[in-house]
């Protein structure tokens, strides 16, 4: 087929963002405020990104419920949860830059819950010293969207909605622009820009018990890799210990851990309260041990100790498990999460209008009278594209990544609530970057067409071929062998026979054949966003396999502790010059001493000090 | 293992029609597992939006057996064992393909309004200051999911297409979400009245009864604004009232858009 490049279709802005979600659209409208012409690229209509599945909250330490809390006992309760392996000045912006983001998002028209004061109320989470979540009920990430929805289309941005990008364009070693294709026509379109800023989520859909939806396919990861950026921490998957494990039909559907905030207990099938036979020594000192102290920390009293079911997510996810392999385990393999017994029906409603109403309509289960069945479910990657911790730029020149998408904020594993503030303060920071490096480019970058042609053959192989796999099938064997091999627990022997696996799919994906035509074709699009799983899902797994120890989200069979040689490390893979993948064990630069000193102080050492 | 008939429109601007597929199902399925069920086995290229599979998103809006209602929330238990279940795209709304309907208009109608403005910011730093009670009315207004599914149901839509003329019930709730703000400092009155077409609605109120949020559309949202309205406009001892003693002073009046 001839194609004339002149011919298509051609949008020019200095910036594109290609996602929707919290970090795309916190992004682009920094690169407005920075006066950028911005375009936005969303697979989805606008509004629908996976941020509206975030129910919690997002963390901000504004000290409205407990004036004892600050950036520096966040920045802590983020490095101990992500298990002392994030990047610790991300760690470090992102504590003390939340406040700010959560404020300036009431003054575009959010309403989050209020304290009795009038202020943002905060409530207690997962991992989180004092109540810090900024929240509305169990909604907060549609509040958070649609705030962000709602300023963005006032400020003058270009929306490109139900549009897929599909290669990135470059001009020797920098972007030039992007390829991307219309959903509703098939039709190829090219940006033509300076910068393009990647806020496209992870790639949950590779395995087969997930909270994401279908558009967490790797997309960024693939286009970046392929750009010549590296991933990295691929091995840390968060398993969020609370999905919906009855009906088949809902399994892995997010249930909150404002459930456990609220007060919610974990039982399993004795009716034992198992999770204080899970407490790590290392929280054991901030961890109530007896039933007697938690009820008194939930009736507010100040000197007791939290709870062992606000333990970090990886703590509760391989508890549960533990216990289903124990035989321990609800009707449907789970565990109970109970909230019935804990509040009244009027409280459960009010501070959890989103659960009563899921369960309720999905599970036929009124959560104000009886348990829910949970079980851990894949929900968030900490791994992904590596990024220069201040401007969130890539290793290409004008390509930036923010959101789930990049890694090193949350280190091995993510705290609740982590994940809102992180999406406003380094999406808000990858725009300052892109107008920075856009202020001092020395010339226009030119986009070359034999790029643009063979990017569009690339794309449209799957509808051209005459014959081959249906994509839906091999989603599913991805998904099957992602949960055998590369689930919560790991060992050597598995994620070899998983790498293996992956990469006789890999070259069967390469021959899926999409029917029908490009016009709004779920095949044609899954045949192509199938490349971007089974690179994020392999990369994982090699990552995996490297990794020898158990640190936050990655759990080895082989190896059940955490090392104190593997602390110094992140596992950084990127394309080689043969264009096989390369992993490599890259030595990590040691914390500033301030940090460190934060990190490991008493709390009574940083109570009080907003310094 | 049961059986199900799906009969689903098929199609695109040009035209379409039913088709049925066969398919076993099992315990606990929702409308959108069906159609993805038969999608993966039978009609590949059948096009269908879906995010969140959890009612959060909004992006599964179908008219299922002659009710706009969300795929993913709506059991196939809900129906009689053996009934055939029916699915059409919106109606109100130009086909693109099979379930997916063009819903721009509703992203430009936001457009159009003037979005929350804020008074300025407190000076000790720690953010705007409401009551909850004062804010919960509009707190259930910020439920909206935007599924369109009220867009959908509305006649002035649906069967009058007067799109031209009001903006649906969503963005009459955007409207009272922003009105009742307790810091918002605009005034829409004037424009909820000329522009967006609050007389419109004729208060059938078959827009609350689609709301998969639960919403109260009519009653908590556009009848309140409809008495705003008819205060402003129509009601004499409000007038003079407002002649001697002025109005709200917190708030300046929204220019009419340039024509």
């Amino acid at each position: 087929m001839a194609l004339d490049v002149s011919e298509l279709q051609t949008f020019t802005h200095d910036v594109v963002v290609v996602g929707a979600g919290g970090a795309g659209l916190r992004a682009a409208i920094e690169c407005r405020l920075q006066g950028l012409n911005t375009g936005v690229v969303c697979k989805s209509l606008l509004g629908k990104a996976h941020t509206v599945m975030a129910e919690g909250g997002a963390a901000a330490a504004l000290g409205n419920v407990d004036p004892r809390d600050n950036w520096k006992i966040h920045f802590r309760d983020t490095m101990r949860g992500g298990k002392f392996l994030n990047v610790w000045r991300m760690a470090q912006l992102h504590a003390q830059q939340a406040p700010d983001r959560i404020r300036e998002l009431e003054e575009w028209g959010a309403v989050f819950d209020r304290t009795k004061d009038g202020l943002i109320n905060q409530r207690n989470f997962g991992g989180h010293r004092y109540p810090r979540l900024a929240h509305v009920g169990d909604r907060t990430g549609l509040e958070l969207i649609r705030t962000l929805q709602d300023k963005a289309i006032h400020t003058g941005m270009y929306v490109h909605m139900e549009c897929t990008a599909v290669r990135l364009l470059k001009d020797g070693d920098r972007i030039s622009g992007l390829l991307a294709y219309w959903r509703d026509t098939g039709r190829f379109v090219v940006f033509k820009c300076k910068a393009v800023i990647f806020a496209t989520g992870g790639a949950g859909k590779a395995w087969s018990v997930t909270s994401n939806s279908w558009e967490y396919t790797g997309d960024g990861q693939r286009m970046a890799y392929e750009a010549g950026a590296e991933l990295m921490d691929m091995e840390f998957t968060q398993f969020h210990p609370t999905g919906m494990v009855w009906p088949p039909s809902v399994k892995g559907i997010l249930v909150t851990e404002g459930v456990r905030g609220e007060g919610g207990i974990l039982l399993n099938s004795k009716g034992e309260r198992f999770m204080f036979n899970y407490i790590p020594e290392k929280f054991a000192a901030e961890t109530a041990d007896t039933v007697e102290e938690g009820e008194r920390w939930l009736a507010g009293d100040k000197n007791a100790r939290r709870p062992p079911e606000l333990l970090t997510r990886d703590v509760v996810a391989r508890a549960i498990n533990a216990e289903v392999n124990a035989g321990r385990g609800s009707k449907h393999g789970g565990a109970y999460l109970d909230i019935a017994s804990r509040r009244s029906a009027d409280d459960i409603k009010k501070k959890l209008p989103s659960m009563y109403h899921q369960f309720k309509e999905l599970a036929e289960v009124d959560i104000t009278k009886e348990p829910m069945e949970v079980g851990p479910t894949l929900h968030y990657m900490m791994g992904g594209i590596r990024v220069d911790a201040e401007t969130q730029m890539t290793r290409v020149p004008g390509l930036f990544a923010a959101g789930e998408c990049g890694a090193g904020m949350h280190g091995a594993n993510r705290l609740g609530g982590n994940s809102l503030s992180d999406l406003i303060v380094f999406g808000r920071l990858a725009g300052v970057g892109a107008a920075a490096y856009i202020q001092g480019l020395p010339s226009e970058p030119v986009i070359r067409d034999d790029e643009v042609k063979a990017a569009v053959r690339w794309a449209r192989a799957p509808l051209d071929r005459e014959a081959g796999e249906n994509p839906f099938v091999l989603h599913d064997e991805m998904r099957t062998l992602m949960g055998r091999y590369v689930g919560i627990w790991r060992d050597k022997t598995g994620l070899q026979e998983g790498v293996a696996e992956l990469e006789r799919l890999e070259a069967r994906i390469a021959n899926a054949k999409a029917t029908g035509t490009s016009q709004f074709n779920p095949s044609w699009s899954e045949s192509i966003d199938l490349h971007g799983l089974v690179l994020s899902a392999k990369a994982v797994a090699l990552g995996a396999l490297m990794r020898e120890e158990s640190r936050g989200g990655h759990s080895r069979e082989d190896f059940l502790d955490e090392s104190k040689e593997w602390v110094k490390y992140n596992i950084v893979i990127r394309k080689g010059a043969d264009g096989s993948m390369e992993v490599e064990k890259v030595l990590r630069s040691d914390g500033p001493a301030e940090l460190v000193s934060i990190a490991n102080a008493s709390l009574e050492e940083l109570e009080g000090g907003n310094g | 293992m049961a059986e199900r008939t799906l009969r689903v429109w098929r199609g695109d601007a040009q035209g379409g029609a039913f088709q049925e597929y066969k398919t076993e199902v099992s315990p606990g399925m929702v409308v959108l597992d069906l159609v993805h069920k038969v999608a993966s086995e039978a009609a590949p290229d059948l096009a269908c939006r879906w995010n969140c599979k959890a009612g959060k998103c909004g992006s599964c809006s179908m008219e299922i057996n002659g009710k706009p209602k969300l795929g993913c929330m709506t059991r196939l238990g809900d129906y009689p064992e053996g009934q055939t279940i029916t699915v059409q795209p919106l109606k109100a709304f130009p086909v693109i393909k099979d379930l997916v309907t063009n819903v721009k208009w509703n992203y430009e109608q936001n457009q159009r309004i003037t979005p929350f403005t804020p008074p300025a910011r407190p000076a000790d730093g720690r953010g705007l200051r409401m009551k909850q009670v004062d804010v919960d009315r509009i707190q259930e207004f910020r439920k909206c999911i935007e599924c369109f599914l009220c867009q959908d149901t509305c006649h002035v839509l649906r069967d009058h297409d007067k799109k031209d003329k009001f903006v649906g019930p969503r963005f009459m709730i955007r409207l009272a979400q922003l009105e009742m703000h307790p810091l918002d400092t605009v005034d829409r009155i004037a424009r909820i009245r000329n522009e967006y077409g609050s007389g419109y609605c004729n208060i059938t109120k078959c827009c609350s009864e689609v709301c998969p949020e639960h919403i109260g559309i009519t009653d908590n949202g556009i009848i309140p604004l409809k008495e705003r309205v008819v205060s402003r406009y129509y009601d004499p001892v409000a007038i003079v009232w407002r002649s001697i003693f002025g109005g709200d002073k917190r708030r300046t009046e929204d220019p009419p858009a340039a024509k």
